[in-house]
């Protein structure tokens, strides 16, 4: 069917005319063939439908109009306007010079700081728009990122492989010193981040031969400066302000600068002519460690299974919280019962946390507790009581007795993990 | 921890650490730096080796208490550069490394004093030639020339690593706290003074440092074309839901949507 609208301009005028004798009949006919909000009832009395006056406006609201205007507009081939995408497009065809930019890529996308750094990056490579520079992503393993040039990169060198795969630092500065040789970047942006950006960003620096400037948080131009910028960065533990002209390579904090939204970038791929050389590492990777949750720290744990009054099966919620690897936190209130030592409470008064899931077991969720669980990602609330604020916060809320689901989750991941080592065992 | 097993394979083991003048977060009173001190406790848990302490600086007395705490820890004396005000410490450093030729030099991961950048082990690798590790949690072994040690990484996980002696590493805050300092040890401890060279750092001095503003925080900027979203945006509460609600169901279809969440967020092992 064709996308053009047709309007018949005479039955508008007839939906428009309430006293014309086929109003109603055209009126039906314009609202999709959805029942007319008024009709002749069988004993002669008007019958009214208030549900059915109106049409829903384009932003979702019920609109009521009585010109008639808009009726046209309620046609049921009227499309929903799309949200346009209004975001320019910007090639760099020859760059005047280039801005690069080692990004962490955990879990294989680019985090809010990547996006900040490399907003940072295209303050760099725009400033002059006469003589525009590029933004070059160096990005190492796999990935799964699709949007990088919505994030503003303007060349991208992927360098995959084994030997990129795993932790070796030294494999990564050698080809990184082989970007500097063929493409002579201008700057080099990275992450000060334990993820890895702090190391190898530290690596580079004294690899090239550069005075780094580290935790960058704000970069300004100014004109008396050698390079045309000048930065401001944390010292001495974060007590410190140190202002100075920017150097080649920094090292920037998360919120150093706005990421890119209203541009978008190429991304084109680019390869280094040279092949990489070889490198001996002294730095041997043996794998990750698997460590005991319980002995993880509250704040930096990634997974939390958190009791609260609620609670009255503690053997069970102990072995819960064996059986899914959570690390243990606590309301206010089970601590102050005793069931529940006092590190591991959540909240105002005990620790802010960070998981990425927070499981509330029984946590009605007082204000001081929904602020300790303020930067969680994902928060599953198990309560008794559908209207309390954790189950409000909760992306996901079952309600139930906590002890019986609890027990019904432990029952379904040992079934889960026996799958497995069958899976394995088969294998 | 089963020190008496680790002492026959460490004996002869020679580990340097870098120590520095910490400063209290909130008192700002000189103390031991956090890092510098934990990395003290890791080498004098490696039972057998021989500890020594290594500290560059302008010859102060206000810091003499900070650093004494250090030999408070059990360690007989500190090797103490002299260095003019105002210098890079990295040369001098190098140099009485290369002299000294521990196998492990331990140091934190960076100053609480100065520009506090965290490259002094970073550069001595450079210059020495030796690999570098960061964020260590412990050494776990040292067999053969090759030291399998445990490095911390953001959420509590950690990462073993092996490396080749000698090497540089620096220690995380997640490696075991540093035992208290005696009393009485630290006044009998003492100071190995000498001189060295001292080249300026020049780039430093035209630096300005003052004392850390606050960061401007973050506004929320959003950009809609229709005044209806930009409204919602404003006016919204920060924590209204959105989020599934599960009422009336059997615990093991509640047990099944929890297990689904938690295997889509891949923190189930």
């Amino acid at each position: 069917m064709s996308d053009i609208i047709r309007r018949d301009p005479r039955k508008e005028w007839i939906a428009r005319n309430r006293l014309h004798p086929e109003h109603l009949e055209v009126l039906a006919e314009l609202g999709g063939g959805a029942s007319p909000s008024e009709w002749m009832g069988p004993n002669g009395l008007t019958r009214r439908n208030p549900h059915a006056v109106g049409f829903i406006g384009p932003n979702g609201i019920k609109r009521i109009d009585r010109s008639g205007a808009q009726q046209a507009a309620n046609q049921p081939g009227s499309r929903q306007a799309q949200p346009k995408d209004t975001r320019r497009r910007v090639e760099i065809e020859t760059p005047a010079f280039m801005v690069a930019v080692v990004p962490d890529l955990p879990g294989g996308r680019l985090s809010s700081h990547d996006r900040d750094l490399l907003g940072l990056a295209r303050q760099l490579a725009d400033a002059d728009a006469e003589r525009p520079g590029a933004v070059l992503a160096v990005i190492f393993g796999e990935h799964k990122e699709s949007v990088f040039g919505e994030a503003g990169v303007d060349r991208l060198l992927h360098m995959d492989g084994e030997e990129f795969s795993g932790y070796l630092p030294e494999v990564r500065i050698a080809a990184l010193q082989s970007v500097e040789r063929e493409l002579a970047p201008r700057y080099w942006l990275l992450p000060d981040s334990p993820l890895g950006g702090a190391e190898l960003g530290r690596r580079l620096a004294v690899r090239l031969g550069e005075r780094p400037a580290t935790q960058v948080w704000q970069v300004e131009a100014d004109a008396d400066s050698d390079t045309g910028w000048r930065c401001t960065a944390r010292g001495a533990a974060g007590t410190s302000d140190i202002t100075r002209a920017m150097p080649r390579v920094a090292l920037a904090l998360a919120e150093c600068a706005e990421p890119v939204s209203e541009t978008r970038h190429a991304a084109q791929p680019v390869e280094l002519t040279q092949a990489l050389p070889e490198v001996l590492g002294r730095i041997e990777d043996m794998g990750e460690v698997a460590v005991d949750p319980a002995s993880v720290a509250l704040a930096e744990a990634e997974f939390i299974l958190s009791a609260g009054n609620g609670v009255k099966d503690w053997d069970g919620y102990h072995h819960a919280a064996q059986v899914l690897g959570a690390t243990e936190g606590a309301s206010r209130v089970a601590v102050d019962d005793g069931f529940m030592p006092r590190d591991r409470q959540v909240g105002a008064t005990g620790t802010w946390v960070s998981a990425r899931v927070y499981v509330a077991v029984g946590i009605s969720g007082a204000i001081q507790h929904l602020q300790g669980i303020q930067s969680c990602d994902k928060v599953v609330a198990i309560n008794l009581n559908e209207g309390c604020d954790m189950v409000k916060r909760a992306d996901l809320a079952v309600i139930g007795d906590a002890g019986e689901i609890l027990a019904a989750l432990v029952a379904r991941i040992e079934r889960y993990r026996e799958q497995q080592q069958e899976n394995r065992d088969a294998a | 921890m089963p020190h008496n097993a680790k002492s026959s394979d460490n004996a002869g083991l020679n580990v340097a650490v870098l120590v520095s003048v910490g400063r209290h977060p909130l008192t700002a009173r000189a103390r031991r730096a956090d890092q510098d001190a934990r990395a003290v406790e890791m080498a004098l848990t490696l039972s057998g080796a021989a500890v020594r302490l290594v500290h560059a600086s302008v010859d102060d007395s206000d810091n003499e208490a900070a650093l004494r705490s250090y030999l408070g820890m059990g360690i007989g004396e500190v090797n103490l550069i002299k260095q003019a005000s105002g210098a890079d410490v990295v040369p001098a450093l190098v140099t009485s490394l290369r002299d000294m030729a521990p196998q492990l030099v331990l140091t934190g991961t960076r100053a609480e004093t100065g520009e506090g950048s965290g490259l002094v082990p970073y550069l001595l690798s450079e210059a020495l030639g030796w690999p570098v590790i960061s964020g260590l949690a412990a050494v776990e072994s040292i067999e053969q020339g090759v030291a399998t040690v445990l490095q911390a990484l953001p959420r509590g996980k950690r990462r073993r690593l092996r490396v080749r002696l000698p090497a540089i590493a620096t220690v995380d805050s997640s490696a075991p706290a540093a035992r208290q300092s005696a009393f009485g040890p630290a006044r009998r401890g003492e100071f190995d003074t000498y001189a060295c060279a001292s080249v300026m750092d020049e780039l430093q001095a035209k630096w300005q440092v003052q004392p850390a503003r606050k960061r401007p925080k973050r506004l929320k900027i959003v950009k809609s074309s229709s005044a209806r979203d930009r409204f919602k945006a404003a006016a919204a509460k920060a924590e209204s839901g959105g989020g599934q609600l599960l009422s009336d169901v059997s615990p093991e279809q509640g047990a099944e949507a929890i297990f689904a969440l938690l295997k889509e967020e891949g923190v189930l092992r």
